[in-house]
């Protein structure tokens, strides 16, 4: 990256001559940078801001006095008494001739309007090429959205630097010799069969349109440009939206924090479900008589129109909110629930749990949250006193051991993931823990398949060995915690001898890995829900954080605790309350303190009892406990564990008032449905992984009659009484403030003008704290607690009968239930039908070949979908993406709860699988 | 190039991105590695490993050796395609013959007949048979020259080549060299023993080496003496890198000395180690010579088995048909096991070589030279040579004269007088019309010209240089331009594609000598560029047979 001089005060300066002028060059910088502070142009093709200068295509050579040859002004530094020439004639000669060789091999197409070598060529006054070109490969079409025009190729491999130095992807490679050297996908593969994860990274940095957007969208200018955040997972990159004629045509990754101007496929392709034919674009009332059906599969499109009626919004709110208020008037605030959004906003998200806190009565809001890392944040809040992550995933360049454990980050966090591709590739440690082999184990040195469901015994054997290797921090010890002594008592019973047989892994890597985790300078753990999504999940977590207390890892940059989050915005859901236990800021409702400041805040009483969670709520609708529900924003017909159940509970309710953008599995048994705004139809704030606080920026109009969200939460809330009036997300955000000291030193204009603040921040000159638990942890006596856990196994074991794991999660292309990447068109071109993924040898076994139709049951229900090999799982296994409405992987799963945290054992049930009649 | 599309994701049926390990191939490339570090550097080696069992690469093989090595397919597929020898088979592609035969038809041996030659074994042999037209095999002296499996065959004609094939004469054998026990028994590795034990110390040997004024015999010419003071001064672990890769057309003095004698060899390269305290070598040698691969391992083997002092780890690493791996760092990058394209500098190998470590980067004729000068005194080497040059060259001498051949003789000899005192003159019926001084990449100067100085330096001010001292003469029965055609066809061919001015320059370069009236304007305009421009000495140099025509021989271009 260019040096910026305002930040170099005590950096080296090297004096040289640049055409005659004396001038200043700061440490690293090189002539083409130096030349580009001052305002001379030299033409460059290969270089590119933020990609290794590979110094390739020799647009940018230079004379530089007393060397033979000239040379590339893109990788050279000055040194002091330097005289470098940039305009003289033998280097123009050079630059031109450079350019006019390219030019004579470029097809007559364009593909791009900004192709940097006509740009250059223009500058440089280059007349028609004097010659023959070259023979030119055919164009690649194959992938749904990259074009791949090689015929606009001048082999600069910036491409390929993107794609192997960037985001570590390793598809792209230099192939051939000489005149036939060639850009490749794999081994000269059509993009689109190609292991092309379609980042498109490539194609941002692809200086001629031969890595396109596919359909020529390259060729359209657009009219306006808006900057906002990416609306898929919690990595949090920060991205521009391209629209013409009020559709957003492309997208561009943005230099942020969490993801320097990378993308995955999701946030560069991912974005025209907004544009989707199946957007809801007014409010829909249920017919009457139109019964809730249980077995959505079977409805066809025009049995789910036929079940409502269309209505005008007054009619529709009214409706919604009378449906609400009579269930409260006569069966109180607790025959209510709300289920509200991690993909919403902040502001959202507090208004929703204001609204049923202050509207309904009930502490009972929650969202997926409770599916996805309840388990990590009931360990963390009772270990240390916080939910949230020690350290941001941009540490792993201070790391010297990265641990990942039951987290696939490639496919569900694949930006992050490139941080730790790029650190391993720079000779980092990376410890890979999961039964799945997954893509990113390729650069592990340390890959540990242990069997499902054993990480307890694991974890506490690497920890029972670093106590035996004397490698435990006495001093971090003594000073932050609290416990230890039970700790190390409990944990004599796991010696890895012993453990070795029951998870999998030899007792010889396993005190290896603790010698290494545990005698690095700083070494840091990320895990996903591998760790959590069990009914030990809790157990799983609290292994984690004594691990990392015990050796003193936590606190300094590069070490720490890194749960990494789902959603786009579930660390601000459960930032802002949307939670059945706390307040804002994880204040406790049961805290007489917390509840007095938040009575005082909202001016009304409110309930000290903490909220039921999502399954449980789902129970107590069985019980006939609850009868009315409003859920935003979420799909608990898709997401929910053991989906019979949680479907027959939704039909059963008596009013459900359904808020989102499309008809949801969850709207089809509403009885009012309330079309809302998508990501980027409004603005608002986003919490990531990495507690960034991040702007999101409205971008274009919500389709039809569709409306915000807070629009529609406010005028509910009205509805019910509720006297709220916020001009914006600007005046919710404000008060926010008010309830949350985390966000003090944050104001909506600090956030419009950086677009990304971490919290905590405490004052507004607070640069935002990236590292937390530096000098003490937020419990009560500052201590950090042990917390020993058993090893205990999954609830639901294989038997004779059901002899398969079924581990369930997600896919690269499709977010979570699909709802949204479903409906964008090109994510589901690349991975359009539903799979089980399941062990070659399992699959020889049953007789079976990749691509059979294959049905997978449980002892709660029945999927149909296709069977994919993957080498990758361990035999007496299977994983399914739970993306699919129509091969609904939690129809299988198991409602059995962790019993803290109440999350429920995704990862882990026993299934059968057989031949499915051919289709 | 034809629509390479090969095969189609079934994505309706949910197949997955990219190609699956096939077990069966996967145990069989476990098998051939056996219990080998699966070390990235060692890619080629394994390469090797393949083609010489299946006598290709599948891409189920690329796929297999991989995910057995950790790396990405295209890692391993772009490293496969960038070298010759090996032949990478996709899904619906035909494997090649078991049998190739490989027709050299670089200059001296196109000069012999080697078109067709070529043209007669098309004919001749059948479909088992494969006819490979391949650059400088480095047996100029023997041309026409073709290659039956491993097995050279000099002086070429087709009933030799096919007698070859019907007797199943397809592997080359192991020259018989100076053994480890004869060198010893002749003082050998005396000197390394004396400079191991501090008896002859190492400023005293890098003292005698710049006193010799010894040359980098390679090509570039640096200073030896001085090259070993400057990696000497560089930081710990450090590393040599021995080239033998011998490519430049026209040129097999490498060859020739390690057919003879390898320990002298060995010596200097182990005198060197000791001086610069490197704790590894790396030994680069073409794979074209496959007898000599056999003798040097060999008398390797016995070396460390019986070593006379403590040796470093030494590797004998195989090249894999590619000219620019001849190229000091595009070695290193080969030796790395990547593509063999060329790095920038600075850094300087000295500085950032092998492993990013400062490395000791030396042809294989310099390392030979040094036992002699330290046992017979730097005044030895200096004694001789000729018009105010000192030192030996080995001249690599082929074309138009009755005795080709490696001739060891003065530096700063003449043309005309190395034809006579050292070549027995020209061949009969032939009349001397010009000469490359320095292989391909040279120049060509005229007969006109036969009186310069030959050494390093002295043809700088006529556009040309010596080089690797390979001498092509060339008669009156020959053309000038059709060899200068010849040698950019070869550096086409050979271009590894990293920089502009050389992969696309060479070969725009072939299409405008390939015309019968020559732009020269525009040829001008584009040798200007490619010499300025490009990365490594091969763009560099590569316009220079071109510009030679246009300077020395105009009037074939009327």
């Amino acid at each position: 990256m260019a040096a910026n001089p305002e930040y170099m005060t005590d950096i080296k300066t090297i004096e040289f001559t640049l055409n005659g002028e004396k001038l200043i060059a700061y440490e690293d910088e090189t002539i083409l940078q130096v030349a580009r502070r001052n305002d001379i142009e030299i033409p460059h093709l290969c270089y590119k801001d933020g990609l290794r200068a590979d110094g390739n295509c020799r647009a940018c050579m230079v004379e530089i006095e007393g060397e033979r040859v000239l040379q590339p002004s893109c990788v050279r530094t000055p040194t002091d008494g330097m005289v470098v020439n940039t305009e003289n004639e033998r280097v123009l000669h050079s630059q031109r001739m450079v350019l006019e060789l390219l030019q004579s091999d470029m097809a007559d197409r364009k593909y791009t309007l900004n192709s940097e070598l006509d740009t250059w060529s223009q500058k440089l006054d280059l007349g028609l090429p004097r010659f023959e070109s070259r023979h030119n490969p055919n164009e690649d079409l194959s992938h749904p959205a990259i074009a791949v025009n090689l015929d606009a190729c001048i082999q600069c491999t910036r491409c390929l630097r993107a794609c192997r130095e960037e985001q570590n992807n390793d598809v792209i490679g230099y192939a051939n010799r000489g005149l036939h050297s060639l850009i490749v996908f794999d081994i000269d593969d059509p993009m689109g069969d190609s292991t092309c994860v379609a980042c498109g990274e490539c194609v941002q940095a692809c200086p001629t349109g031969a890595l396109m957007p596919s359909n020529e969208l390259g060729l359209l200018e657009p009219d306006r440009k808006v900057e906002s955040t990416c609306p898929y997972c919690g990595v949090g990159c920060l991205l521009t939206f391209n629209i013409k004629d009020e559709k957003i045509i492309y997208v561009e990754g943005r230099d942020g924090p969490a993801n320097k101007g990378r993308l995955c496929v999701k946030g560069r392709y991912g974005f025209d479900y907004i544009h989707n034919d199946n957007r809801l674009l007014t409010p829909l009332i249920r017919k009457e008589g139109a019964a809730k059906v249980t077995n959505i599969e079977n409805l066809s499109k025009d049995d789910i129109s036929n079940m409502f009626r269309t209505a005008s919004w007054e009619e529709a709110l009214e409706f919604a909110a009378q449906g609400l208020k009579q269930i409260r008037n006569e069966k109180g605030g607790k025959a209510l629930a709300g289920f509200g959004s991690a993909k919403g906003s902040n502001e959202e998200a507090y208004l929703f749990q204001k609204l049923v806190r202050t509207g309904f009565g009930t502490n009972n809001v929650d969202h997926c949250t409770r599916l996805c890392h309840a388990s990590s944040v009931v360990a963390l809040l009772e270990g240390i006193g916080s939910g949230a992550v020690s350290n941001q995933v941009a540490e792993v360049s201070e790391a010297e051991v990265i641990v990942i454990i039951g987290s696939n980050p490639t496919t569900n966090h694949p930006v992050a993931a490139t941080f730790i591709k790029n650190a391993a590739r720079a000779g980092k440690t990376l410890i890979v823990m999961d039964p799945r082999r997954n893509d990113i184990a390729r650069h592990a040195d340390y890959f540990l398949q242990f069997k499902p469901d054993t990480d307890v015994a694991m974890l506490n054997a690497i920890m029972h060995s670093i106590i035996k290797q004397g490698l435990v921090d006495k001093e971090f010890i003594a000073n932050r915690t609290e416990g230890y002594a039970e700790l190390e008592k409990h944990l004599q019973d796991f010696p890895p001898e012993k453990m070795e047989k029951i998870c999998g892994i030899s007792a010889k890597t396993l005190h290896e890995v603790a010698r290494v985790y545990a005698s690095s300078k700083a070494s840091i753990i990320f895990w996903g829900m591998g760790i959590s999504q069990h009914v030990h999940g809790t157990d799983n977590a609290r292994c984690l954080i004594a691990l990392s207390l015990m050796t003193g890892q936590i606190g300094r940059p590069g070490t720490g605790l890194h749960p990494l989050r789902g959603q786009n915005n579930v660390q601000g859901a459960s930032d802002v309350g949307l939670i059945p236990m706390v307040y804002p800021d994880y204040q406790r409702v049961d805290n007489p303190a917390a509840q007095a400041r938040f009575e005082a805040l909202w001016d009304t009483k409110l309930d000290p009892n903490p909220g039921l969670t999502v399954v449980e709520i789902m129970d107590e609708i069985t019980e006939g406990k609850i009868h009315g529900m409003y859920i935003e924003g979420e799909n608990p017909a898709m997401s929910d564990p053991n989906l019979n159940h949680a479907r027959k509970a939704l039909a059963s309710l008596k009013h459900l008032v359904v808020q989102d953008i499309f008809m949801t599995e969850t709207a089809m048994f509403a009885d009012v449905i309330l079309p809302a705004s998508a990501f980027p139809e409004k603005d608002g704030t986003f919490t990531n992984t990495d507690r960034r606080v991040q702007l999101g920026q409205k971008a274009i109009e919500p389709p039809g009659e569709a409306q915000q969200d807070l629009w529609i939460i406010q005028e509910i809330a009205k509805r019910l009484g509720l006297n709220w009036n916020y001009s914006g997300p600007a005046d919710v955000f404000a008060e926010m403030r008010e309830g949350m000291d985390s966000i003090k030193g944050m104001s909506w204009e600090r956030l419009e003008q950086e677009h990304s603040v971490t919290y905590p921040c405490d004052s507004p000159d607070d640069p935002g704290q990236g590292i937390i638990f530096i000098d003490d942890f937020p419990t009560e006596n500052g201590l950090a607690k042990f917390v020993p856990a058993e090893f205990t196994n999954a609830d639901e074991l294989p038997d004779h009968e059901f002899p398969f794991v079924l581990i369930t999660g997600r896919q690269l292309e499709h977010w979570h239930t699909g709802a949204m990447t479903r409906r964008a068109s090109m994510l589901d071109a690349i991975e359009p039908v539903p799979v089980a993924a399941v062990n070659p040898k399992d699959l020889e076994r049953l007789g079976l070949e990749a691509g059979d139709m294959i049905k997978l049951s449980s002892r709660r229900g029945t999927v149909e979908c296709f069977a994919r090999v993957d080498d990758g799982i361990l035999e007496g296994q299977v994983f399914m993406p739970f993306c699919y409405h129509e091969a609904a992987a939690n129809l299988l799963t198991t409602d059995a709860l962790d019993p803290f945290a109440k999350i429920p054992e995704f990862k882990f049930c026993a299934i059968q699988i057989s031949t499915a009649k051919k289709h | 190039m034809e629509n390479t599309v090969t095969r189609k994701r079934n994505k309706m049926r949910g197949e997955k991105h990219g190609r699956l390990v096939d077990a069966s191939v996967l145990a069989q490339v476990r098998d051939l590695l056996g219990d080998a570090p699966r070390r990235r550097d060692l890619l080629i080696e394994y390469l090797h490993l393949i083609q010489d069992k299946c006598g290709h690469i599948s891409a189920a093989h690329i796929t297999a050796l991989a995910k057995e090595m950790k790396l990405a397919t295209t890692e391993v597929y772009e490293v496969a395609t960038f070298y010759h020898h090996f032949d990478v088979i996709k899904e619906g592609q035909e494997a090649p013959p078991a049998l190739t035969v490989r027709v050299c038809d670089s200059i001296s041996c196109e000069m012999f007949g080697a078109n067709e030659l070529i043209k007669q074994l098309m004919q001749q042999t059948g479909d088992d048979v494969r006819i490979q037209r391949v650059p400088c095999v480095g047996r100029c002296a023997r041309a026409p020259v073709a290659v039956v499996g491993t097995h050279a065959i000099g002086n070429a004609d087709s009933d030799k080549v096919t007698s070859a094939i019907k007797n199943n004469n397809f592997v080359a054998q192991a020259p018989d060299c100076i053994t480890y026990e004869d060198y010893k028994k002749q003082g050998g590795y005396q000197t390394l023993v004396n400079v191991t034990k501090g008896e002859l110390s190492s400023e005293d040997v890098i003292t005698t080496l710049e006193d010799s004024n010894l040359r980098g015999l390679g090509g570039a010419g640096f200073p030896a003496g001085r090259k070993w003071r400057i990696v000497s001064a560089q930081s710990a672990p450090r590393k040599i890198a021995v080239n033998i890769d011998e490519g430049e057309p026209g040129t097999f003095k490498d060859r020739y000395f390690l057919e003879i004698d390898p320990h002298r060899f060995f010596e200097g390269m182990l005198i060197a180690a000791q001086v610069v305290d490197t704790d590894s070598i790396y030994i680069y040698l073409r794979d074209e010579y496959a007898g000599l691969r056999k003798s040097l391992t060999e008398e390797l083997q016995k070396l460390k088995d019986n070593p006379p002092t403590e040796l470093p780890y030494i590797e004998l690493r195989r090249g894999a048909g590619a000219y620019i791996c001849g190229e000091e760092s595009a070695m290193i990058e080969s030796i790395e096991g990547k593509r063999g394209m060329p790095r920038l500098r600075p850094p300087f190998v000295a500085q950032v070589g092998v492993f990013g470590r400062p490395t000791l980067e030396h042809n294989m004729e310099t390392l030979y030279w040094v036992r002699d000068i330290l046992e017979k005194g730097a005044d030895w080497f200096t004694s001789h040579g000729r018009n105010g040059r000192k030192g030996l060259r080995s001249f690599s001498v082929s074309g138009r004269v009755n005795k080709p051949g490696v001739h060891l003789a003065p530096a700063g000899i003449t043309m005309r007088e190395l034809i006579d005192e050292y070549c027995g003159g020209m061949s009969e019926g032939h009349e001397f019309y010009g000469y490359f001084p320095g292989g391909a990449s040279g120049g060509i100067l005229p007969a006109s010209m036969g009186d310069l100085p030959l050494d390093f330096d002295t043809l700088d001010e006529h556009g040309c240089f010596i080089g690797s001292a390979a001498i092509i003469v060339f008669s009156d029965k020959d053309c000038a331009r059709d060899l200068a055609r010849n040698a950019m066809q070869f550096f086409a061919h050979e271009s590894c594609g990293k920089c502009t001015p050389c992969r696309v320059g060479t070969s725009k370069a072939a299409i405008l000598m390939e015309k019968p009236n020559w732009d020269q304007e525009l040829m001008q305009d584009l040798a200007q560029t490619m010499s300025d421009a490009s990365i490594c000495g091969l763009g560099q140099a590569a316009a220079n047979p071109m510009t030679s025509v246009i300077n020395y021989f105009p009037e074939e271009l009327k």
